[in-house]
């Protein structure tokens, strides 16, 4: 008994020693491991460009910077450009956006603000499991069941209420195909809602009671509480849930090609058929045989790369800003 | 401990089942006759125990891969061109015959009743013919009652081998399509929206009043899509069908195509499909693994005598008896070794 509890203190300060290298070693694998995962990242990045690069090559040695502003898709030539898919890719997201934010925003301050409670966690669950559902099914969807509707029912009314005002008249005119430019930036605007909503509702909810409280307190209306309370709070996540959104938007491949009509033309209508980037390379990569069609749908994903960089550079730099103007304020 | 002396006797046995597989063959290419070749596959290997490992990732990726010989066979719809062949030290030939057909959506036609000619199809994708009762229609179907509604446009969007057989056909029925258009998987549609897929057409088609599209023959036929008769070579309206693809595909000239470069549109025959096509296969002619390539033989041989049934069960057409044998002859004539020695001996 004597001999074991002479031994303790030894054998302590031995254990001791010994959990100290333990986690010494134990801190650098951890290092090395953490950091390759890291460098890991940096690594696939540069090797998805220089891949693309190279492999557009062919292609902007042949065309250019013409590639970029010119209309021509022509495979059995040889000629190509990528204003259509470009321009298509923008309008698409930017009608996503205008739709989707509104309701997004709606959505996020009634579960916050006024939602009663029974309602709250069955309605936040529904909205993301809207975010769960595979673009696919979005596509499907679309093409079977909202493209039919939106033909028959809301085309014709659009043609003839909007389709007859002035400057934005010719948005709304042409046949009544319910595929197309429009239809596609709906079928976004429901994909990208559930993204946008949540995050808002997330910010939304860690704005402090007492300062809502408060302005309840002095008379202020749900809005004006929203307008001035919450949304100064939480000015960057909202903006950060948007860019998340409009990087879906932009991306989204195959819900866009089973409604956009896949035709490389820039027309004014909204209701006639289009093309976005990341269809036309779902549409024509399996079959690019010819190394500068290839090339072209390669440069196609590199511009898709680009347009998502700078919307994610966009958004740094306006919640750099913004964050800039809170520290200003106080 | 256990389990991991347990996941390590499972990868043996799952490197010993692969091994014992070493016999299996691969390819890829065309998704047109994936169908068959898997069907195919399936009987061969109840038959002889051997594989054959398809995978339908579209004809220029099954070029690609022979190209880069990481499959033992590729798969096109659109044949390559002797020149191209010998660059790539590759030789093809048909293993597979289908068809294209015009679809339509428009009031008041029943199935097989509007009758087409190719010029008029080439107009209509040119957007020359707007209307469904245009004169030209209107001449060629004097019974019928056209309606005064617009002509919609559907086509792929997809590259396919589909579109390059229905691009083939109009370049050479209307010279303007010719110089304006052209032929291939994909091409610049001066009209029309883009579905994806033989299903992404059937739907827009059925969609759209007064449209009209095209698709594969057994997709046209299992989903009892409305479909025309066009007028052949021989000025006879035909409807597609098991009979008149056979027709198309014996009457083609095989024996004078360099290549087996042959495409079974606009064929002669009274009761030739104007619009039918061959699936090609692609193996190179110099082999590295001669074993591999009497398997890739085996395979083909083995369905071209046994899998006819199985062929006209999915709608497609089986190549006549005439053609295999040249087929047949060729593999002996270009297909050799390291050492130069042919490796395909005809069996009895």
């Amino acid at each position: 008994m004597t001999t074991a509890l002479a031994a303790t203190p030894i054998a302590d300060a031995r254990r001791q020693r010994r959990r100290a290298s333990a986690a010494r070693w134990q801190d650098a694998l951890f290092l090395h491991t953490t950091r390759s995962f890291a460098a890991l990242v940096l690594v696939l990045l540069l090797s998805i460009i220089v891949a693309l690069g190279y492999a557009a090559w062919p292609a902007l040695a042949k065309f250019g910077a013409g590639f970029f502003v010119t209309n021509v898709w022509n495979p059995v030539t040889s000629e190509f450009g990528a204003l259509a898919p470009i321009y298509g890719t923008l309008v698409t997201s930017a009608i996503a956006l205008v739709i989707g934010v509104p309701v997004s925003f709606g959505i996020a301050l009634f579960l916050t603000e006024m939602c009663p409670p029974v309602l709250k966690r069955p309605l936040g669950t529904a909205v993301e499991l809207l975010a769960a559902i595979p673009s696919i099914i979005y596509g499907m969807w679309g093409l079977f069941v909202f493209a039919p509707f939106f033909a028959d029912h809301v085309q014709p009314v659009l043609a003839s209420t909007l389709g007859k005002t002035w400057l934005i008249g010719p948005l709304f005119q042409g046949a009544p195909t319910g595929l197309g430019v429009l239809t596609a930036g709906i079928i976004l605007a429901i994909m990208v809602i559930p993204f946008i909503a949540s995050v808002m509702r997330d910010v939304f909810e860690i704005v402090p009671p007492v300062l809502k409280e408060s302005a309840y307190g002095i008379g202020c209306t749900t809005w004006e509480v929203v307008r001035s309370v919450v949304l100064p709070y939480t000015r960057i996540g909202v903006v950060g849930g948007i860019m998340l959104g409009l990087g879906r938007a932009l991306g989204e491949t195959m819900a866009v090609t089973f409604v956009i009509g896949n035709a490389y033309r820039i027309r004014a209508s909204l209701f006639e058929p289009g093309n976005s980037i990341a269809s036309a390379l779902a549409n024509e990569f399996n079959e690019a045989a010819d190394p500068i069609h290839r090339g072209a749908l390669i440069t196609l994903g590199l511009v898709l790369f680009v347009l998502t960089l700078i919307v994610l550079a966009a958004s740094r730099l306006l919640i750099a800003r913004l964050a800039r103007g809170e520290g200003a304020r106080t | 401990m256990i389990t991991i002396n347990r996941l390590l006797a499972a990868a043996a046995s799952l490197t010993m089942a692969v091994s014992a597989h070493a016999a299996d063959i691969t390819g890829a290419g065309a998704t047109f006759p994936y169908p068959i070749y898997a069907k195919w596959a399936e009987a061969y290997k109840a038959k002889t125990g051997n594989g054959m490992n398809y995978q339908s990732i579209g004809s220029g990726g099954g070029i690609a891969q022979i190209k880069a010989k990481t499959v033992d066979f590729g798969a096109s719809d659109m044949p390559l061109k002797a020149e191209d062949l010998q660059s790539a030290g590759l030789m093809q030939f048909p293993a597979i015959v289908g068809g294209v057909v015009p679809i339509m959506n428009v009031d008041g036609i029943a199935p097989g009743a509007l009758k087409l000619t190719g010029p008029v199809l080439a107009d209509i994708y040119l957007g020359k013919i707007k209307k469904w009762n245009d004169k030209a229609i209107a001449d060629l179907n004097a019974g019928l009652k056209l309606p005064d509604d617009p002509i919609a446009v559907v086509r792929r969007s997809d590259g396919s081998g589909t579109t390059f057989v229905w691009t083939d056909y109009l370049s050479k029925v209307s010279s303007e399509w010719k110089t304006k258009v052209g032929s291939s998987t994909a091409v610049s549609w001066p009209e029309g929206v883009g579905g994806k897929g033989n299903e992404g057409v059937a739907a827009y088609v059925q969609r759209i009043k007064g449209s009209i599209g095209y698709v594969e023959y057994a997709y046209a036929k299992r989903n009892n899509m409305t479909y025309a008769s066009v007028q052949n070579r021989d000025g006879q309206f035909v409807l597609a069908d098991d009979a008149t693809f056979q027709a198309a595909a014996a009457n083609a000239d095989w024996k004078n195509a360099p290549g087996f470069h042959q495409i079974l549109t606009d064929q002669p025959g009274r009761n030739a499909w104007p619009i039918t096509s061959a699936s090609f296969i692609l193996v190179h002619v110099k082999q590295d693994k001669p074993q591999n390539a009497v398997e890739v033989l085996k395979f083909f041989d083995w369905s071209f005598r046994n899998g006819q049934k199985l062929a006209t069960d999915l709608d497609y057409v089986p190549l006549p008896e005439s053609v295999t044998k040249l087929i047949a002859d060729a593999w002996t004539k270009e297909i050799k070794d390291a050492a130069g020695r042919p490796v395909w001996n005809p069996s009895p």
